[in-house]
């Protein structure tokens, strides 16, 4: 057994020094009618070689997005990651460390955690951000529970173009917190029906940008009738390569900005596991959820980094403690930072630049296709279009095509008939002319 | 204590490398990524074009693996020795996982592609959840908890829907007080108010105070088995029957699964609800923080109210349901399905091992840790009578009169090559000393470092303080000033700020 390096005669010597005859009379605690007797049934260990072969069969069922011409987004984006990243994420003393509970020997998590930290908050524009999250929908749900502790309110404005399954953890995390959820039609809203719903019982109006249809808003204005009434914003960001096009949340007025950082660093992984991201006010630094790595100096007065303020955390202050996460995202926080380090200010300006150019030029394309119809008003790279039929028959048949053509709202509002034939498809630097050219003449036939 | 000879020039010392922000070494005009030109176009951003500089720091390649590998060189990992920081599981990593999770229609597949085109991984995922439930006794498995707290939360949040169905409304949790934070913290967060249960002498629930307790107004009891302390809870069943009787559920905190994976399955102990760290018992990499992932397995009772999404098996193969619908499901814990990288590393981790693999696993892991106390009890005073699972438990009496606490003793491991063990925790014992070896140890391994403590132990007793009070001495850092960083927050990099390292 490869992972295993005791022979049996080490384990014999081992047993006489415990002063035992065989190894189960150290599990003689356990009930006896419990201790399983004969092995579980399971097949027996497997050859490296074996598992891979295993694997390979798995993943051979599966249609990659990098195999052919690809538009899914949805909160999720296939983005180009350079191949250092993925090295350096791997270092046995990034990849194998614990969280850095023991700052002496630690200071390379801390200082890239410190580093992470800088990065989200100036991208987010906003003055703090914590060491990660699980992912974007859980910092929503985070942010959501935050921001009621923070005003003491109970009431939660939900916007209705919020990605639905952030609507919807939202909803899982604040059932039993005494809050109220404030749910909106779902679709293209505007920003003055939700100013109208803050009251002064409002801790917070949660929305996105760009929002779960690709659209993007000014929040300037709701920002301050929020706050007028002594309410927050948190603005949610799915896409976090937006950021290096338009105009951080934090410009806007957001007392909270919440995002999924998976577009940096992080592959698609069929969902998971990606990175989230929480930014705020410094006024807020003592009720924000998860850890936070700070600045200090040692014994010897040299820059060093620590995790601090812990007694917000769960291992401290237990069930008073302003979340439960323990675990977040470490290494996939590391990969975004890694990423942004390569990319920088002027490559992730480019990047951002790049992916617009792109979505605009197929939305073009797409939209003059008789029947095709982009229904966005404005967008960053992941568009709405409406289609002559029924969007998911389409993706399925164009699937059969080697081509995946987007993500049909039906499968994340079933039953919904005026979003039957909607697709959302997102365009990364990664879709090429030669993509969009296939798309565009295999669309044409599905509708015909 | 060692006096560096000379200081140098650099401040570094030798391999001893000092190493800048990336705001200190690059900035807004460099980058280490070349991209396609882009032409002029007519934007569609609606008027909120991005019109102030964001001030981040790009690194050319080469400055980049030199920073973040500089970087790496100042953290202690499994890779490089003996991690016993107990209830953590700081096992080896095989490294054939991180390949299978790069397999480009495993790592590089999207959650939202049409369902014919993820067949395998809707088969892979169903695997995992079959080895979870061959290896628990358990009927049904949620797999998209996020992390073990994550997972608390999920598995409580389904108790509370079985509750609610059955129109019952229960307000208390039972929990030892020598659980972990995430439970109280998982609790509060459910609406539930946690009752602490004590301990016996022997570090187990105290099976009286527990019935004492259990009434109509519990909903469950949270026990984790083993426990915090190392031990197996032998009133287990029992504890479940009581809390079965009274009409509650009993959950059972899995971070600890690993002691008995392959040996003992929870669904004959009557646990209703487990969440497994799969980044414990199935060894996908702790990441210095994560990712983890926490699926929970549940009986017949609960399994109606598990989260979706889930999977099924279809005419045309397998199908993901991914709304409520009118159903039983309480809902939803995270978009998408969980974290599918480590589901393809808790797989490949159970695969290689095999059913008589695991059980070795479990075996080795109690055998290392048994071998751990009975090598130092007659020098550290192990705070309950063995046999221990897992980890085993030290307080600090045996230091008493040496001047030297649990934190300084730790430190000085730090300068004999070792991460500290976890201190301070459990709660039940004082000065707590909590040393989980894991399976991944050889013999030898454990010898070298049963040799540094009893090293240290000398030390101690011999009046050497100065070897502890200051400790650590040779590591890149001495100790921080945590009082300092929590005092005037310091969370970002600004120009202004930053003084000279």
């Amino acid at each position: 057994m490869r992972y295993l390096p005791h022979g049996q005669s080490d384990r014999r010597e081992m047993l006489a020094v415990v002063g035992v005859d065989n190894i189960d009379d150290l599990f003689r605690d356990v009930p006896s009618s419990a201790l399983l007797k004969t092995p579980p049934d399971l097949p027996d260990h497997m050859t490296e070689m074996a598992v891979e072969r295993r694997f390979a069969d798995f993943a051979n069922k599966n249609i990659s997005a990098g195999s052919g011409p690809f538009f899914c987004g949805a909160g999720a984006y296939h983005h180009h990651v350079p191949a250092s990243v993925d090295h350096l994420i791997q270092r046995g003393e990034f990849l194998t460390a614990y969280t850095p509970y023991q700052p002496e020997i630690s200071q390379g998590t801390l200082q890239t955690l410190f580093e992470f930290q800088t990065q989200v908050a100036q991208i987010t524009g906003m003055e703090v951000a914590n060491a990660s999250m699980y992912d974007g929908s859980t910092a929503c749900g985070e942010a959501v529970l935050m921001a009621c502790r923070a005003t003491r309110r109970k009431k939660t404005i939900l916007s209705g173009s919020l990605h639905p399954q952030y609507r919807d953890v939202v909803a899982t995390m604040t059932r039993y917190s005494g809050n109220s959820l404030r749910d909106n039609p779902v679709g293209m809203y505007r920003v003055d029906d939700l100013i109208n719903q803050i009251d002064d019982e409002t801790a917070c109006v949660v929305v996105q940008n760009p929002d779960f249809f690709g659209n993007l808003q000014d929040f300037t204005r709701l920002a301050e009738v929020a706050h007028a009434k002594k309410a927050l914003l948190i603005v949610v960001v799915t896409e976090i390569i937006s950021l290096g096009a338009v105009r951080s949340p934090g410009s806007m007025g957001a007392d909270i900005v919440v995002g999924e950082g998976q577009s940096l660093g992080n592959g698609l992984c069929f969902g998971g596991p990606y990175v989230g991201l929480l930014a705020t006010r410094q006024k807020f630094v003592r009720t924000i959820p998860g850890r936070l790595c700070g600045q200090t100096v040692d014994a010897e007065g040299r820059r060093g980094y620590v995790l601090t303020l812990s007694t917000r955390e769960q291992h401290i202050r237990r069930e008073k403690a302003t979340s439960n996460i323990c675990t977040n995202a470490g290494l996939c926080a590391l990969a975004f930072s890694i990423h942004l380090t390569l990319l920088g200010e002027k490559g992730l300006r480019h990047l951002a630049r790049l992916n617009h150019a792109k979505a605009v030029r197929l939305a073009d394309r797409l939209d003059a296709i008789e029947g095709v119809e982009v229904i966005n008003d404005s967008f960053f790279n992941e568009f709405t279009v409406s289609l002559p039929i029924d969007a998911a028959e389409a993706v399925e048949r164009l699937a059969v095509q080697g081509i995946l053509a987007g993500v049909p709202l039906s499968r994340l509002y079933p039953g919904d008939a005026a979003l039957e034939n909607h697709l959302l498809i997102a365009v990364t630097e990664t879709v090429t002319e030669e993509d969009m050219d296939c798309l565009v003449t295999a669309l044409k036939e599905v509708v015909k | 204590m060692t006096q560096h000879i000379f200081t140098t020039h650099s401040g570094n010392r030798g391999l001893d490398q000092q190493e800048l922000l990336i705001y200190e070494i690059g900035d807004v005009n460099s980058c280490g990524v070349d991209l396609e030109e882009v032409g002029e176009f007519a934007d569609r951003l609606g008027g909120i074009t991005r019109d102030n500089e964001i001030g981040l720091a790009g690194l050319s390649e080469p400055e980049a693996m030199r920073h973040y590998t500089r970087l790496s060189r100042k953290n202690y990992a499994i890779d490089m020795g003996l991690y016993p920081l107990g209830s953590c599981t700081m096992k080896h990593n095989p490294r054939l996982n991180e390949k299978l999770v790069r397999l480009p229609g495993l790592g590089d597949i999207h959650p939202l592609q049409p369902i014919s085109t993820v067949q395998g991984a809707l088969e892979l995922m169903d695997s995992l959840a079959h080895w979870l439930k061959i290896l628990t006794g358990m009927p049904a498995v949620a797999l998209s908890p996020k992390a073990g707290a994550h997972g608390e939360l999920c598995g409580l949040m389904t108790i509370r829907a079985a509750l609610d169905k059955r129109g019952e409304d229960r307000s208390i949790i039972l929990a030892p007080e020598s659980a972990h934070g995430t439970n109280p913290a998982s609790a509060a967060l459910c609406g539930y108010r946690v009752k602490a249960i004590p301990a016996t002498a022997d570090g187990r629930v105290d099976l009286a105070a527990m019935k004492e307790a259990i009434g109509p107004d519990v909903a469950a009891v949270m026990v984790t088995n083993p426990n915090t302390c190392g031990l197996f809870e032998r009133d287990i069943i029992e504890i479940a029957e009581a809390i079965h009787g009274a009409g509650g559920y009993f959950y059972c905190d899995g971070a600890n699964f690993n002691a008995i994976v392959g040996k003992v399955r929870p669904g004959d102990l009557g646990v209703d609800a487990m969440h497994i760290n799969l980044h414990k018992t199935f060894s996908t990499p702790h990441g210095g923080g994560g990712p983890g992932a926490g699926p929970v397995v549940l009986s017949d009772a609960l399994a109606p109210f598990a989260p979706v999404p889930y999977i099924i098996h279809g005419d045309d193969g397998f199908e993901l349901v991914e709304h409520v619908d009118g159903s039983d499901s309480f809902g939803r814990m995270t978009a998408f399905h969980g974290q599918m990288g480590m589901t393809i590393r808790a797989l490949g981790f159970m695969m290689s091992h095999g059913a008589d693999g695991l059980a070795r696993v479990a075996e080795d892991s109690v055998l290392n840790a048994n071998y751990i106390m009975a090598s130092l009890e007659d020098v550290m005073t192990a705070s309950f009578d063995g046999p221990c699972m897992h980890e085993c438990l030290f307080d600090d009496r045996f230091l008493a009169g040496t001047g030297v606490t649990t934190l300084d003793f730790s430190k000085a491991m730090i300068d004999e090559g070792y991460h500290p063990m976890t201190m301070y925790f459990p709660l039940v014992v004082h000065g707590a000393m909590l040393i989980e070896p894991t399976e991944s140890e050889s013999k030898q391994s454990l010898d070298r470092f049963i040799g540094s403590l009893r090293h240290l132990v000398a030390e101690a007793k011999a009046g050497n303080s100065a070897l502890f009070s200051d400790a650590p001495y040779l590591a890149p850092l001495k100790r921080l000033d945590e009082t300092m960083a929590a005092r005037k927050p310091v969370l970002r990099w600004r120009k202004a700020e930053q003084g000279k390292s």
